[in-house]
């Protein structure tokens, strides 16, 4: 049982990442890419029932996994459609 | 005076501070494994740079976490001197010691240079006798330089005069051709509210010897001293 983890820059931070392969792909002809940003999926593998683990998931996204001064997360529960932004 | 000189797990500038340190006259200097609870009975604490935990998952987010940070962090907030060079800069933004976060150079690439810059503020403890617009000249070597904080953030560091440096051009002018990393305002160096708190990403420990280009970072540590003999007279 598998949570994920997304962490991703915020909009407001600039990406220089994202740019540089933005702009690889352009030079590959995909001029349809207007904008890349580059963040970070954590996968963890979970004991146990995956459900009791979340508030503790997500006090770790928010303390170790993100650093909310310039990153958003999502975390993935397993077996979940939809899930929460921070 | 007595300098604890934090060893974090892939800490490669603890040998410069320690160098340093003992090379200036009244400044004792030990280090500290990361492992430790206690900084024992030091004055003034420095967290060196390096790349912590391989800088895995962000520069200084796991080295946060070391069981010597509860520490660090208490003595800080009782008001004993920390000073966090470059990775230990990092380190401290991760505590939440210091506002902002450092992210990756605007250029993508790793610098390596020795830059100008200039003192911002004049009532800090790092910084005595340096008054407003002296300029210190020190090198810098990081790959997650740039300095970052929300406007509202951005707006108190300016009006409590907790920016300390910015880079600067050799003449002392804050250019944006001047700055190496993209930080917003070319900020290369902040302190807390309490001011007891320095962050910053050039390294004033390789800059303590005219003869390896630079002599300047010593009056930051010499500062540190004075600050604490006058705290330790009074």
């Amino acid at each position: 049982m598998k949570a994920k983890v997304f962490v991703m820059p915020k909009e407001s931070v600039l990406d220089p990442q994202g740019a540089a392969v933005r702009e690889a792909m352009q030079h590959l002809g995909f001029a349809a890419a207007r904008d890349v940003r580059i963040g970070r999926c954590v996968e963890i593998d979970l004991a146990g029932d995956a459900a009791t683990h979340e508030a503790k998931l997500r006090e770790l996204c928010r303390d170790l996994l993100s650093n909310p001064v310039i990153e958003d997360y999502r975390l993935e529960m397993p077996n979940e459609k939809h899930s929460d932004v921070s | 005076m007595k300098f604890a000189i934090v060893q974090f797990p892939g800490s490669n500038c603890d040998q410069d501070c320690l160098a340093a340190l003992r090379g200036i006259a009244g400044i004792e200097a030990e280090y500290v494994w990361h492992k430790e609870t206690s900084l024992g009975d030091c004055d003034a604490i420095v967290l060196p740079g390096g790349f912590s935990y391989g800088d895995y998952l962000r520069c200084g987010a796991i080295a946060r976490f070391s069981p010597i940070m509860r520490a660090v962090v208490a003595e800080a907030r009782a008001g004993k001197l920390v000073i966090g060079i470059c990775n230990g800069f990092q380190i401290l933004c991760e505590a939440g010691l210091l506002p902002g976060a450092l992210v990756r150079n605007r250029s993508l690439h790793f610098v390596c240079d020795l830059v100008t810059t200039r003192v911002e503020a004049n009532d800090s403890p790092f910084l005595r006798g340096l008054p407003f617009g002296s300029l210190l000249r020190m090198p810098i070597a990081h790959g997650e330089g740039c300095y970052f904080t929300d406007e509202a953030t951005l707006r108190e560091l300016n009006e409590r005069q907790q920016v300390l440096l910015r880079y600067c051009d050799p003449s002392g002018r804050v250019a944006s051709a001047a700055n190496p990393n993209g930080s917003i305002e070319n900020i290369a160096g902040i302190c807390n509210r309490a001011r007891n708190v320095f962050g910053l990403m050039p390294h004033p420990d390789r800059a303590c010897e005219e003869r390896l280009g630079s002599g300047d970072g010593r009056k930051i540590f010499e500062s540190m001293r004075e600050t604490l003999a006058i705290a330790r007279a009074a």
